[in-house]
């Protein structure tokens, strides 16, 4: 169905994906990995010929995508034959009713309008959009958008899907959701799909084969127990898989449940674990706050307490009410009832010069809280701003992003390193609380490894941190509290423990494994097994 | 075929556009006012309430305010026209070769009201088009266009979507910044959002025309012929250049452009020719097209009858429409002029309501 024959390929003057021999069968659910800026993307969107028709850039070898060669075939002609889901889908959105947009693409086609209508239709039931199909595109949540963003390519019933991260900006029910409806496309339609995510937890299970590409052009493909085996990049199925010897690797959580007897019995006599920590002094509170967005009421009276040297991990569906509250807590948003504080006083009160010093926001787009042209010269102005002594925001630039190159462009910097120098500028002044808004989207494994570490270190300083996010992961590694939101209430307040254990849609792989016991992750494991006899 | 529910959106701005010519005909501020008041009843009570924002407030705001600017400037720098003196402004003397320039003077009652007169018969056609927005998206008009003007309509219609856009990453942008402390008012503020404004916007429409690539915008079928498809367009052009001076010929009187009705005339038909021409492109299909039937039709027409009837009631009794501060009187309003406006109203028969609208769909409402 696809086949890179010696692709090469590269924007400027080093190759992106270096001679690629891949043939993907009809049929087939491929799921493409690998660190950032290894070429993932690249390597859906030539399937599509966006690369490099709509790139530039140079292309040796050849792409042959159904019997036509991407050399001379642009992606309007690819249009009945492939359908591809960029990253964003909001941006892919051409039309604005739900309806419409799946009609677009079979508009240009030239369909006959009963057979478009029949299309519809069908789109409209497969991803389960019946309900929202006369609503308008920008009053859709995250998941639904994508949901249409897939049906809008389906119904000009393409022979091969490419989606490029459809799950990383979706909560954990809407990516079940998403994903569920991927397989059902590949199990009862026959569709080819290739995919590429991030976070492997999700999608592996669906996989049927598995593309590994490790950021310096190799390659490895094969069935995803075989790649994971000796990949750097893994799920905490597959950590917790090699940690108990278990071969083949499993790749469900039903097959690990089936094997883990032995392990689950070791575990059970090791002694509980230790409560999490109850903090310092409360560094901020909320008591009753609301907050509402023209009639939209966003928050409804939520009562919380930040401890100093604690992590609060805020969860809960896409427009619960996560970022509203960080917002609130930020001080750029003025609450329409009830009240939040920092220390003592409402951070919306503070001068702007205050609220930095006492509060660090980091938003969900870090890049937004770039502007300079260099590294350096964002620190220093930084430094300026802040009134800091000079070199201060860069040397806490470097403490958590590393050496940063001075004359790189921010914009040029990879989604991790974007967050690490936004994160860098936001601490420099040592604000007592921390707020980070979905700071895993976007990051490889090795960059939320350093991430996890920047925030243990955060914590142990003394530091107040509230992640909102929707990666069961991250909670499970640092979170001590969790708090639960729906339709802007709080569902669910207490230590990360218990509540992420307790809500099954929440919890964390290795929970989902060895539940009823409560483990979070493979550390904990790991360290408990180390430290007993056996 | 689909039963027709409600008129069509092409038939909403038809209206709207025939009730703005109606108020460019008019200098009778009565009739003007009523006019208004007709497009916002029919405006108010026929607008789809899934919608969040009416255009139709906008619109009126802006209208407001060019009435009040016209205000201002007659009071500072209006000609000085003979009437009731009101107020004397302290008037600065200027030098004879700026003669036609005033500044200050004597403000009369009559130039005051001549400068109202004048800007509410913008403000209704403002009016009209709020009304046309807020009743059809105006992406369902453009998605109605022939298939010749589509790459036009697409083009207008990723400008539409890209205005809200912008605010959008505009207000991102601004939270963004007092994050950081920056300033976000004021010129240094201006430059620190402009720049990252412009990137973001260039970023999504590189996105959005790569989007429309792979779904198959532009695709061209091999059997139309080029040569054709080429005097259509050239065609609907020319017609559209004489149906723009014909149009503004009837709009100014007759007596700016000879034989303006006649030259409209022929720019409509050479439009209709273009179109003709190229309706049988068959590269593109439409899905679910919205009927056009009698409630389209009484929609449309009403606006154009309305027009008419102004135009009329001015041939009759050409002080009906045309109304003037010189000497200070009441306008008054013809039984013909009066007809006008009820006629405005025909919508409010011809378009269901809301709950109608939705009962027949059996769906419901997204009421936020």
């Amino acid at each position: 169905m696809i086949r890179f024959a010696g692709t090469w390929f590269r924007y400027g003057s080093s190759w992106v994906v270096r001679d690629l021999d891949l043939e993907v069968a009809d049929g087939e659910l491929l799921v493409v990995v690998g660190p950032t800026g290894s070429g993932k993307t690249t390597l859906l969107k030539m399937i599509d010929g966006l690369v490099p028709h709509f790139s530039g850039g140079e292309l040796r070898g050849d792409v042959i995508v159904a019997g036509h060669s991407i050399r001379d075939t642009p992606p309007t002609e690819l249009a009945g034959t492939v359908g591809y889901v960029g990253q964003d889908p909001a941006a892919s959105f051409v039309t604005d009713l739900v309806e419409e947009e799946i009609a677009y693409a079979m508009e240009n086609l030239g369909i006959e309008p009963a057979v478009m209508r029949r299309r519809v239709e069908e789109a409209l039931d497969l991803m389960s959009l019946h309900e929202l199909r006369d609503r308008r595109l920008t009053t859709l949540s995250g998941g639904q958008r994508q949901r249409v963003a897939i049906a809008a390519v389906l119904a000009a019933a393409p022979r091969i899907l490419v989606l490029d991260e459809p799950t990383s900006a979706l909560d954990p029910g809407a990516a079940e959701e998403v994903l569920s409806s991927l397989t059902r496309l590949v199990h009862d339609v026959g569709m080819t799909v290739v995919l590429a995510e991030h976070r492997l937890e999700r999608v592996l299970p669906f996989a049927d084969r598995v593309v590994l590409l490790d950021g310096q052009g190799g390659m490895v493909a094969g069935e995803p127990g075989a790649v994971m085996a000796d990949s750097a990049l893994a799920p905490p199925l597959i950590e917790l898989g090699r940690l108990a010897g278990w071969s083949p690797l499993p790749i469900t959580v039903r097959e690990a449940r089936r094997r883990c007897g032995p392990l689950r019995e070791a575990l059970a006599e090791l002694p509980t674990l230790a409560p999490e920590a109850d903090g310092g002094d409360v560094v901020a509170k909320t008591d009753g706050l609301c907050a509402s967005f023209g009639n939209l009421l966003a928050l409804d009276g939520v009562d919380l307490a930040v401890r100093a040297g604690t992590i609060t991990a805020i969860m809960g569906r896409n427009g619960s009410g996560k970022s509203t509250l960080l917002s609130c807590l930020a001080g750029i948003k003025e609450p329409s009832c009830g009240n939040a504080s920092v220390g003592q006083t409402p951070p919306a009160d503070l001068s702007a010069a205050e609220r930095i010093r006492t509060v660090g926001f980091v938003p969900q787009e870090a890049s937004l809280l770039l502007y300079a042209q260099r590294v350096d010269e964002e620190c220093a102005t930084a430094d300026e701003e802040h009134g800091l002594a000079p070199g201060t925001t860069a040397a806490s630039v470097t403490a958590i992003a590393g050496e940063l190159a001075p004359d790189r462009h921010p914009r040029d910097l990879s989604e991790g390193q974007q967050l690490a120098l936004a994160l860098g500028i936001v601490l420099a002044p040592a604000p007592r609380l921390v707020l980070l808004d979905e700071p895993t989207r976007g990051l490889d494994y090795e960059a939320k490894r350093s991430l996890v570490a920047i925030l243990e270190m955060l914590r142990a300083k003394g530091v107040a941190i509230v992640v909102a996010t929707h990666d069961v992961e991250l909670v499970a590694q640092v979170a001590d509290h969790a708090v639960v939101l729906a339709q802007g209430e709080v569902i669910a307040n207490g230590g990360a423990r218990e509540v992420i254990c307790h809500t099954p849609a929440f919890a964390p792989q290795v929970a989902k494994v060895l539940s009823p016991l409560a483990w979070l992750t493979v550390g904990e494991v790991a360290a408990a097994l180390e430290g007993s006899p056996s | 075929m689909r039963r027709e529910r409600t008129p069509h959106a092409v038939a909403w701005w038809i209206w709207a556009a025939g009730l703005a010519l109606a108020a460019l005909r008019t200098s009778n501020p009565l009739l003007l006012a009523l006019l208004a008041a007709a497009i916002v009843v029919v405006c108010v009570a026929r607008t789809p309430r899934d919608l969040q924002q009416s255009p139709l407030a906008t619109f009126a705001r802006v209208a407001l305010i060019i009435i009040l600017v016209r205000v201002v400037l007659q009071i500072v720098f209006g000609q000085r026209l003979p009437g009731h003196v009101l107020f004397t402004l302290p008037s600065v003397p200027m030098p004879s070769w700026a003669e036609g320039v005033s500044i200050g003077g004597p403000v009369s009652i009559e130039g005051l009201l001549s400068a109202i007169t004048g800007g509410l018969r913008l403000a209704v056609v403002l009016l009209a088009f709020g009304a046309a927005n807020a009743l059809a998206s105006p992406r369902a008009v453009l998605r109605s266009l022939p298939g010749l003007l589509h790459e036009v309509a697409v083009a207008i219609t990723v400008a539409l979507c890209f205005a809200p856009e912008v605010l959008a990453s505009v207000r991102r942008i601004q939270q963004a910044r007092l994050l950081r402390g920056r300033p976000t008012t004021g010129i240094a503020g201006m430059r620190g959002i402009a720049v990252p404004v412009l990137e973001d916007a260039l970023d999504r429409s590189i996105q959005l025309a790569a989007s429309m690539g792979a779904r198959g915008f532009g695709r061209r079928p091999v059997s139309v012929s080029l040569a054709r498809e080429r005097t259509a367009l050239a065609t609907l052009i020319l017609g559209s250049m004489i149906l723009l001076v014909g149009g503004y010929g009837v709009l100014a009187g007759s007596s700016v452009v000879p034989g303006a009705a006649w030259l409209a005339g022929l720019g409509l038909a050479a439009v209709c020719l273009g179109v003709g021409l190229s309706g049988r492109r068959a590269a593109r299909t439409r899905y679910r097209p919205a009927p056009v039937g009698l409630r389209s039709v009484a929609c449309g027409a009403s606006g154009w009858l309305s027009a008419l009837l102004v135009v009329i009631a001015g041939v009759a009794d050409a002080s009906s429409i045309t109304w003037s501060p010189w000497p200070l009187s009441w306008p008054q309003v013809t039984p013909l002029a009066f007809a006008a406006v009820v006629i405005a109203l025909v919508p409010l028969l011809v378009a269901p309501g809301e709950a109608r609208v939705a009962a027949a769909r059996g769906t419901k409402i997204a009421v936020s």
